[in-house]
């Protein structure tokens, strides 16, 4: 028998809230945190504009070794972790007792690679980078830390898959569950913001360059959108089967319906419709859950031209022009990459949690695809019971995901 | 150099990376057990030595400093050496 897979805890740290109440209260204002960097246009990006969070002092919280070897995506990760287990009411005698995991996304560690090599090109020996270096370069950095700092005993894998790395985890800590492999997994999204973290994605010439108004630059599914923003931190989501759940009697937030994923195998980075599409009609056939149903999408939608417009494209196809709810809170975050699947997960239970749609802030003229979209631009209030959420990724990769309120059945 | 002017010297740097109190650092205490060390920590050992005393330090000169004064030998016998060295 499969079992059911619902969440009890959630965290963030994030550029518009370093909490879950802060960033409750940015997603209902329709707050921006996106900033110009100036250091980033010294250093030679092409856009000077970023999503901001400044690095959680964790000096007298956690001991040196475990800082020494805790990269920034690492640091903002604790720090959701931290609030999530919080939440869920997990505590560490609980872990010690039981047989927790982790499966987090994240796909770069950039700073501590160049610092690192910086310091082997000037001294001409290995040895002067420390010991710390090596555990907050690699890609699973995350999951090494926090399965050491946490001294989890269940699985511990970190999920690389571009922008939708986050999601990604989320849906494989759900077959995980639903297939009795695990009971209770710690899935997230990291994301590092330094100014070492983006140079190579700025070469693209992907980003806005809208520099004097960031709040305005990030526009998804707007007519005038000229780019995403890069922006970063951490979102962590406890997924738990309903039995682990009840048993230990947490509250139950929501439940994972269903989990849906595609590869466009198609071009490196400009996506298709057919493969987002396929991706969102899986993760719905799974869930058993109506079109109708579905009382919000948070979309995707980066703020780049053919990004929106492809992703509202296959959103039209399968749900028409009477289609649910639509906003994109990377209007308000920017775009959150690794961390991005996890985040607006977290974004859009808050909103399920306290009756409202964060607005996708600066759609001010909708173009021909977003025009057919029930796109929210200011804040709604409104239940929501039902919600999909989407990320796409570089290579083609695309998860989605319908998760529903919990209702005591 | 002299070696209280290297004691003076290694005392607040082992403070600072190792996050210990300055009065536990007694030149016959034992190294490893006072500063918590494990394998990992004497890679940054070799770091901060090289760092303030500018000499190669190898991973395998620590196998016969036990105390805190077996390091400050250690250290001056290398600073004293390379001094010389740049005098003759």
């Amino acid at each position: 028998m499969l079992n059911r897979v619902v969440i009890t805890g959630i965290g963030i740290y994030s550029c518009i809230g370093k909490n879950l109440d802060e960033t409750t209260q940015s997603l209902y204002h329709g707050r921006s945190g996106i900033i110009l960097d100036p250091e980033r246009k010294s250093y030679g990006y092409r856009s000077g504009l970023t999503g901001f969070v400044e690095s959680p002092n964790l000096k007298g919280v956690l001991d040196r070794r475990s800082r020494i070897i805790l990269s920034e995506p690492g640091e903002f990760a604790y720090m959701s972790t931290v609030e999530a287990l919080r939440i869920a009411g997990i505590d560490q005698d609980f872990i010690d007792r039981n047989n927790v995991g982790i499966l987090f996304g994240n796909d770069s560690s950039a700073k501590a690679v160049i610092f690192a090599n910086d310091i082997i090109r000037e001294k001409k020996e290995t040895v002067m980078v420390g010991s710390g270096s090596v555990f907050q370069s690699m890609n699973s950095t995350v999951t090494m830390n926090l399965s050491t700092i946490f001294k989890l005993k269940g699985i511990n894998l970190t999920v690389s898959a571009a922008c939708a790395s986050g999601s990604h985890s989320l849906g494989l800590g759900h077959m995980f569950i639903k297939h009795g492999y695990q009971d209770c997994i710690i899935c997230g999204g990291a994301q590092e913001i330094n100014l070492y973290s983006m140079g190579n994605f700025d070469a693209l010439g992907a980003f806005s360059i809208r520099e004097n108004a960031p709040h305005k630059a990030s526009r998804p599914f707007d007519r005038d959108r000229d780019g995403l923003v890069p922006s970063g931190g951490a979102a962590t989501v406890i997924l738990e089967s309903l039995e682990h759940a009840l048993r230990r009697g947490a509250t139950i937030l929501g439940e994972v319906m269903g989990y849906g994923f595609s590869s466009n195998g198609a071009h490196i980075s400009n996506p298709t419709i057919e493969g987002p599409q396929k991706a969102l009609e899986m993760a719905l056939e799974q869930s058993g859950i109506g079109l109708k149903e579905i009382d919000y999408i948070n979309a995707h939608a980066t703020s780049t031209p053919v990004g929106d417009a492809s992703e509202a494209k296959a959103i039209f196809n399968i749900f028409g022009g009477q289609g649910p709810y639509v906003s994109s809170t990377k209007s308000m975050t920017g775009h959150e990459c690794w961390m991005a699947g996890a985040s607006e997960v977290v974004y859009s239970m808050l909103m399920m949690g306290h009756g409202f749609i964060a607005p996708n802030i600066n759609f001010e003229n909708p173009d021909e695809d977003s025009s057919r979209l029930n796109i929210v631009a200011e804040t709604k209030e409104t239940n929501i019971n039902c919600f999909l959420s989407n990320s796409f990724g570089f290579g083609g990769t695309n998860a989605s995901l319908v998760i529903k309120k919990w209702d005591h059945k | 150099m002299t070696q209280i002017e290297i004691t003076e010297k290694i005392v607040p740097f082992l403070v600072d990376e190792f996050e210990v109190d300055a009065e536990l650092i007694k030149p016959e205490a034992n190294l490893r057990e006072t500063l918590q060390l494990d394998s990992l920590d004497y890679i940054d050992l070799v770091v901060v030595i090289e760092g303030n005393f500018n000499f190669k330090v190898s991973l395998g000169d620590f196998q016969n400093i036990v105390t805190f004064n077996d390091l400050y030998c250690y250290v001056d016998s290398k600073v004293n050496a390379s001094q010389e060295s740049i005098t003759t």
